[in-house]
């Protein structure tokens, strides 16, 4: 591992500039899925086709993409924001379905009573249908996350640096150890941001009636509460 | 004064009559109950009061004012409600549950936590329970808690549609004397929609018996009812001929024993 020792601080530049991209494109992809899979959830005529486009969209190859979007907005090939915005659409695609699904999981009896008590539209949203689809939603999140932290390095092949520009370079000089941090890294970051999600689910489903699962002690087996 | 149903009609988008034409008025500071049969449009007229559902012909007014030209969301905050069951936000605590109109009103949380904690013990409920969430509590104790929290921003209605039908007979009858409790005390307007008769002859001053098509069977005081229902359909809604309406007296050991007809003990005469 002497490479990882001469090159540490090029490793955690790369690890900064890897999480900053990952974590804009999630930002991005969050929102943008919740505000088109509200839209598909409330309008039940225009839900099929908004995932059938999803499921289009997710198909799209990547190298294509990256070389099409700079095109299109006119940004330059190795700008950051190409490849944000094509892990955007990408995150997206994959948690549109998912959104829909968190909004239907909101019991009906629960907006009936909280729209009789005077919530309007906007408050009925952020207080109650939001928190409510917490669960669901988080579940659906956690997928982005770890996929749009794997796809990141795609990046690399066009000249946009992350943990990828170790794989790339890497092959080219043809450093296995080099490789195998770059591949490390990747994992520990998507595992990290993981572990973050879960934490942060944990906090905002306090209210959830937590699952007993059957954890094994010493003393045998009993209930815990997770 | 109170609410009036002026001629009221629903008919919903596949044609179906809820309610053909329905005319009632609701005396404020009392206890008002909606009965029938399933499917009768109890639960529509009653929705009606707080536009979830809006008439399709006729008119409802609160105070002698049409509700159909108020802004829904403020009529709203103004009637409490009380739903059947799980109406409850889940992820709030009960405390939070019982705040939520005041703080939609603009009220500071921590005033409207302080006055939702005496509404828990007004309602029966022990303060240590208000920091848990409505899956924490009993189906009984989140009943209560809608009470509350129907009661939280002090309005002059309140509608409660088939509030204590989840509860098992005991708790319910609880539910019922707190609730004749709260009433004693606050004096509220209160629309209760119920299918259980002996429910609405317990709380209502005021009992309107529903035929299908929110046509009205017959209405009046649960006396009036039980000693002169109007027709047949009445008679067996209300189970005049059931044996435990059907009392007689009996001597035992010198006392006037009030039997029902099965011959079982029902109370003593004075
Ligand atoms: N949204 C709706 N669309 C179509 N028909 C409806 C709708 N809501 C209610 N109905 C119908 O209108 C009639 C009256 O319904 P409503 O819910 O007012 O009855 P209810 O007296 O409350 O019955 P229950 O005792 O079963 O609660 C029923 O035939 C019902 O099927
Ligand atoms: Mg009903």
């Amino acid at each position: 591992m002497t490479w990882l020792e001469n090159n540490s601080d090029w490793v955690v530049e790369l690890t900064i500039q890897h999480l900053f991209l990952a974590l804009a494109a999630i930002v991005a992809s969050v929102v943008l899925a919740v505000a088109v899979g509200r839209v598909a959830y409330v309008r039940p005529r225009v839900r099929q086709p908004i995932l059938a486009a999803a499921s289009v969209v997710y198909a799209i190859p990547a190298l294509p993409l990256l070389i099409v979007i700079p095109l299109v907005l006119g940004v330059p090939l190795r700008s950051p924001t190409t490849l944000v915005v094509a892990l955007t659409l990408y995150g997206t695609a994959l948690l549109v379905g998912t959104v829909v699904d968190a909004f239907s999981t909101v019991d009906a009896g629960v907006r009936d009573s909280a729209v009789a008590m005077g919530y309007g539209r906007q408050a009925l949203f952020w207080r109650v249908e939001l928190p409510l689809s917490v669960p669901v939603l988080l579940s659906g999140i956690r997928v982005v996350t770890v996929s749009t932290v794997g796809l990141v390095t795609i990046g690399a092949l066009v000249g946009i640096s992350s943990l990828g520009t170790l794989l790339t370079d890497g092959f080219q000089r043809g450093i296995t150890s080099e490789i195998l941090i770059g591949v490390l890294m990747t994992m520990a970051l998507a595992l990290a941001l993981d572990g973050a999600l879960v934490a942060l689910g944990r906090l905002l489903t306090r209210w959830q009636p937590r699952r007993r699962r059957r954890a094994r002690t010493p003393l045998g087996s009993t209930e815990v509460i997770v | 004064m109170g609410i009036e149903f002026r001629n009221v009609g629903k008919t919903y988008r596949d044609g179906t009559v809820a309610v053909a034409d329905f005319s009632h008025v609701v005396a404020s500071h009392r206890i008002a109950a909606l009965v029938g049969s399933s499917g009768s449009g109890k639960t529509t007229l009653l929705r009606m009061v707080n536009r979830m559902i809006d008439p399709s012909n006729g008119t409802v007014l609160i105070d002698d004012e049409d509700i159909q030209g108020l802004d829904k969301v403020r009529l709203r905050r103004r009637i409490g409600y009380v739903p059947q069951a799980g109406g409850l936000l889940p992820h709030r605590t009960v405390v939070d549950n019982v705040a939520t109109v005041p703080v939609l009103n603009g009220t500071s949380r921590a005033t409207a936590r302080g006055n939702a904690l005496d509404l828990l013990t007004l309602v029966g409920l022990d303060a240590s329970l208000a920091s848990r969430y409505p899956a924490q509590l009993s189906g009984g104790q989140q009943q209560r808690v809608a009470v509350a929290r129907a009661l939280a921003a002090d309005p002059n209605i309140l509608l409660m549609d088939e509030p204590f039908g989840a509860v098992d007979p005991i708790v319910r009858r609880e539910l019922q004397d707190q609730l004749l409790r709260v009433q004693a005390e606050l004096g509220k307007t209160i629309v209760i929609v119920t299918h259980d008769v002996d429910e609405a002859f317990r709380l209502a001053d005021d009992v309107v018996v529903l035929r299908t098509g929110g046509v009205v069977a017959q209405s009046g005081t649960p006396q009036s009812i039980l000693a002169s229902p109007a027709d047949a359909f009445v008679r067996d809604f209300v189970g005049a001929d059931r044996p435990e309406r059907t009392l007689t007296t009996t001597e035992v050991d010198g006392q006037r024993l009030v039997v029902d007809a099965d011959g079982r003990p029902v109370g003593i005469l004075r």
